[in-house]
């Protein structure tokens, strides 16, 4: 496949999780850790899909998720988000702005990598 | 017989004891112990200093030539004290509401601050002042001289000369180091004022002492001595009526307008009720003063009748061969002489430094003056270097001077010249019309007409005016001879200097403030002067809002010292119901702080540097107003109606306050919540991936097997500590925690702090003073050193300065200990600072900081469980934390 996929996340740890298990499914993974810049990064890459963590520095993933559907290149782009707060006013939140997966921390790894499969394939 | 050295050696002695009793009474007063340093006793004894050396030798002098005109001398301050104490008392009354600190600074305050007669007033004083000082060093070489002839040698002009250099020096050694030790936010300086009422024992002693001598050793007793008066020259002296009114006038005029005699007056007063004791003691320590000085002068006509009458006090012991009496007689004058140096010198360096130096230092750095550079360093340095300029002018007039001229002589040229404050100083007291141009206009002309008949003609023919100007008037003009003005002849050239001056400077005075209209601001001070004793406190002369407090506070700190600046403003915080150190900037409490700050360096340069920072908007339509149509019950009824709105505002500022710090609470509840989850679940995102990976795969590099393992195992410690943070604060909000009171030494504390706090490799250091860190506490130990490892690394984390630098200052205050932290980096911004105490406030969003924000709510809680305090410290450039802990007898005592 070799698809890319962007990680907009800023726990390093988290980082390597994701990036081993995805990268081992054939993906390949660019990821970015700040919130300001997180939109230059995506017109660089072009990714196929954006996973999106909502608490990142200088600039929540909501104001990310946005401006990706104002941008008419990016308006369909797929976006998973993830989040710790695990609220349940994030998940309709996300849900009206038209982020396309919604997960809360902590996720099972098979979910994750089922989710990228079925948004990228879609 | 009694050599030079001798006498060398006894008044160095005597220096070394006043010295001595100036260090011990600094000493004591430091320690907050003032007691009977300032008691009314003391209060009288400095008011001596009128008695310079001028009364002490020259009164004999003046008995000889005048007969008992010497009395009008005193008698102009009896008049004063007796009858015109209600006057004292609204100046010393107005000098304590106002932080008045010189008789200038009174003048300048009262005309709208104005700046230009805080100069002119001083230029008057100094100039007025020299002569008198250049008398008092005249009298000292004259008496050294005294005992130099007796000691065989005639003494040279040059030999004078030196002893003249050597005591100026030594007088401008004790006045700065007693005069400018600190810039005390009232002025007071309880070394000197001691040391000066010792003077005033030893002179009061001294000359009773010579004139018992007189009357029951030389002469046969009271009978006798009335019998020698009698034959004498003396008693033919007719008592001139208009000279004598003129000189009570006079003197009693100068008592009120002396700077030195302001000075202890009112700046260095210190109860209000001392003045009461005053008004009877110090009339009586004239009365004692003036006994026997015609029997002095009596008997030292018929032993010494070729000797200088000026120095009999002195001569008539060594004629008779009372060599200790003499030496006493001497230590007498000294004292006189001295006293007042070192006093009119503090004032005149006082006003030098505030009405001088201070604004044209203010307005070459018109833009940064309030917020860089060390003011107190520019004030003092500058009143020490007045203290020096005021003693070498008073040198080079009595070296150039010649040292000629009767004493008498000059010291009434002096009292003349410092009356002409008089109008404008009354005026500003009793007569709300009184304006600034009024007042200046009246001090010049009163200024001219003195220099022109009195102060230019005393420096004999040769200085400014020619024999012949004096004589026939300038170019011939005869109505303008300076002794005989507007064909005035046959009149004694002082009262008809006085008479003309006084005159001419009231009429101007007056003329000119009826037909000026005073500025806003002048008519509030005004008012606050006028009617001192109704309303101290109702007229306000600034506006609302403008200046930030944190801008007055860093100000306010290079004036008044941190210590002093910092109550202050923590004091205003708690009247206004709020904590912390930035209080509201109402118009209140700016006019408060600005008569703080003028009682350092003066009102009319504390009204620019507050001005500068509020923006200069110093009056408001509101407060005009209240000038305007101000009569007794307009004026009772606004007070209460004022009153009633600053009680609604503030309750209503208050419940504001309250209101949005429980929304703010609520809303930080919320986070709470939403954080707590999110600190939590992200390490466990962690451990449950990477157990999911380890899990399903079976074959895995070895590396990455052990990677991941340290991943999961670092998770789970994280998470650990979190939880234990979290049920340390739940413990100690709930207060259910044991302490392990014991007593410490706080410097083992931060020494464990410091080596716990794990800086090796960090680029943060730390200053610190370890010999002011010894001092005993009762606390927790480990409770306390958790809180310093938790600021010392949060300045290791957050300080974003290029060379990371934390400074630990412990000081002693009272009954507490305050350790401050403080460090170099950019600091909290100001609309954070009332939150960073509260749970999960971090500022910085990231978990980089590794942290989950409890750390300062940890630490809150700790210190208030152990009896103390911790605050953030605002305007210290960097992130300045101050915990606050009792000390280990104070903990005990509880």
């Amino acid at each position: 496949m070799g698809k890319r996929v962007l990680l907009i996340e800023d726990e390093p740890n988290i980082i390597q999780a994701i990036s081993f298990i995805l990268s081992r499914d054939g993906w390949t993974v660019d990821t970015h850790a700040d919130g300001r810049t997180a939109m230059d990064e995506v017109a660089r890459r072009r990714p196929d899909l954006i996973i999106l963590d909502v608490m990142l520095p200088n600039r929540s993933g909501f104001d990310i998720l946005a401006d990706l559907r104002a941008d008419p290149g990016t308006e369909s782009l797929p976006v998973l988000m993830l989040t710790a707060r695990g609220q349940a006013r994030d998940r309709d939140l996300a849900e009206r702005m038209g982020a396309s997966r919604f997960m809360t921390k902590p996720f099972s790894n098979a979910e994750v990598l089922e989710a990228v499969r079925d948004l990228v394939t879609a | 017989m009694i050599g030079f050295n001798m006498l060398v050696a006894v008044c160095l002695a005597y220096v070394a004891l006043l010295f001595g009793v100036a260090f011990a009474a600094e000493r004591r007063a430091e320690r907050g112990d003032v007691g009977w340093l300032r008691s009314p006793l003391v209060y009288t004894l400095s008011l001596s200093i009128y008695c310079t050396a001028w009364t002490f030798y020259g009164a004999v002098g003046y008995a000889v030539n005048s007969g008992l005109e010497f009395v009008t001398i005193y008698l102009g301050p009896t008049l004063v004290m007796v009858g015109w104490w209600w006057l004292l008392r609204k100046l010393v009354r107005i000098g304590r509401s106002q932080r008045i600190t010189s008789i200038a600074d009174l003048i300048s305050s009262r005309y709208g601050k104005s700046n230009l007669l805080g100069v002119f007033v001083t230029l008057l004083a100094v100039i007025g002042t020299t002569p008198y000082i250049a008398l008092q060093l005249q009298s000292v070489t004259l008496s050294f001289a005294v005992f130099s002839a007796d000691g065989g040698g005639v003494p040279e002009f040059e030999q004078l000369d030196t002893t003249a250099v050597v005591v100026a020096a030594g007088l401008t050694l004790f006045t700065i180091l007693f005069g400018t030790r600190t810039l005390d936010a009232n002025e007071r300086h309880h070394g000197v004022v001691t040391a000066i009422a010792l003077e005033a024992v030893v002179k009061l002693f001294a000359l009773l002492a010579v004139g018992v001598f007189v009357v029951w050793g030389i002469a046969g007793g009271p009978a006798d001595i009335a019998a020698r008066i009698a034959q004498s020259d003396i008693a033919r002296w007719e008592p001139a009526a208009g000279r004598w009114a003129g000189l009570i006038f006079l003197s009693g005029a100068a008592f009120l307008c002396l700077p030195r005699m302001f000075q202890v007056m009112v700046v260095e007063n210190s109860d209000e009720r001392h003045v009461a004791v005053a008004s009877w003691a110090f009339p009586l320590y004239l009365f004692l003063m003036s006994l026997f000085v015609i029997p002095i002068a009596v008997v030292g006509l018929e032993l010494l009748p070729q000797g200088n009458a000026d120095l009999y006090v002195l001569t008539v012991p060594l004629a008779e061969d009372r060599d200790g009496l003499a030496m006493l007689s001497f230590l007498g004058g000294f004292s006189s002489a001295t006293s007042m140096v070192i006093v009119a010198a503090i004032a005149l360096s006082t006003m030098v430094s505030n009405h001088i130096v201070m604004p044209i230092w203010l307005s070459l750095r018109r833009e940064a003056a309030s917020m860089s550079g060390d003011v107190r360093d520019v004030v003092i340095t500058a009143r020490r270097i007045s203290i020096a300029a005021v003693l070498l002018l008073g040198y080079l007039y009595f070296h150039f001077s010649g040292g000629s001229t009767a004493l008498a002589a000059i010291g009434l040229i002096s009292f003349a010249g410092v009356a002409q404050v008089l109008p404008a100083l009354l005026g500003g007291l009793f007569w709300r019309g009184a304006s600034r141009n009024g007042a200046a206009v009246g001090l010049a002309v009163g200024f001219v007409v003195w220099a022109y008949t009195l102060f230019l003609p005393s420096f004999g023919e040769s200085f400014l005016m020619s024999g012949a100007a004096v004589a026939e008037g300038p170019f011939g003009i005869g109505w303008l001879r300076p002794r005989a003005l507007f064909g005035m002849d046959g009149l004694d050239p002082v009262v008809h200097s006085v008479f003309w001056s006084m005159l001419l400077n009231t009429a101007a005075f007056v003329m000119v403030s009826l037909f000026s209209f005073p500025g806003p601001l002048e008519r509030l001070q005004g008012a606050q002067f006028v009617n001192v004793f109704e309303h101290s406190s109702s007229a306000r002369g600034w506006a609302q809002g403008g200046a930030e407090a944190e801008d007055l506070l860093i100000m306010s700190q290079r004036i008044l010292g941190s210590d002093a600046a910092q109550a202050l403003f923590q004091r205003e915080a708690a009247r206004q119901g709020g904590g912390g150190y930035l209080p509201d900037t109402t118009p209140d409490f700016i006019e408060t702080l600005e008569r703080e700050l003028a009682g350092s360096v003066g009102a009319a340069t504390a009204h620019a540097m507050v001005g500068q920072i509020t923006g200069g908007a110093s009056v408001s339509v509101e407060d005009l107003m209240a000038v305007a149509d101000e009569t007794a019950q307009i004026m009772e009824h606004t007070t209460q109606l004022e009153a009633q709105r600053e009680e609604l505002s503030r309750t209503a500022r208050q419940l504001r306050e309250a209101n949005e710090k429980l929304t703010l609470l609520s809303i930080q509840k919320d986070a709470f919540l939403s954080q707590i989850s999110h600190e939590l679940r992200t390490p466990m995102t962690s451990i449950r991936a990477f157990s999911e990976i380890m899990m399903a795969e079976a074959p895995m590099a070895e590396a990455d097997q052990q990677r991941f393992a340290t991943i999961i195992h670092d998770e789970a410690i994280r998470l650990t500590r979190l939880l234990d943070d979290l049920l340390d604060l739940s413990v100690l909000e709930n207060g259910q925690v044991s302490l392990n009171w014991q007593e410490a030494d706080l410097h083992l504390v931060i020494e464990r702090a410091v080596a716990a706090a794990g800086l090796q490799g960090s680029a943060l250091t730390i200053r610190r003073d370890p010999a002011l860190e010894k001092v005993r506490l009762l606390t927790d130990t480990d409770r306390l050193a958790q809180v310093f490892i938790n600021l010392i690394a949060n300045a290791e984390k957050y300080c974003d300065a290029a060379r990371p630098e934390l400074r630990i200052a412990v000081a002693q205050r009272g009954e507490g200990v305050r350790v401050d932290f403080v460090d170099n980096g950019s600091g909290i911004p100001k609309e954070s600072q009332s939150m960073i105490f509260e749970k999960f406030s971090r500022l910085t969003d990231q978990s980089r900081a590794g942290g989950a924000g409890l750390g300062l709510a940890i630490c809150r809680e700790i210190v208030d469980r152990l009896g103390g305090s911790i605050a953030y410290l605002p305007g210290q450039g960097g992130a300045a934390f101050r915990v606050t802990l009792p000390l280990a007898q104070a903990k005990a005592a509880e």
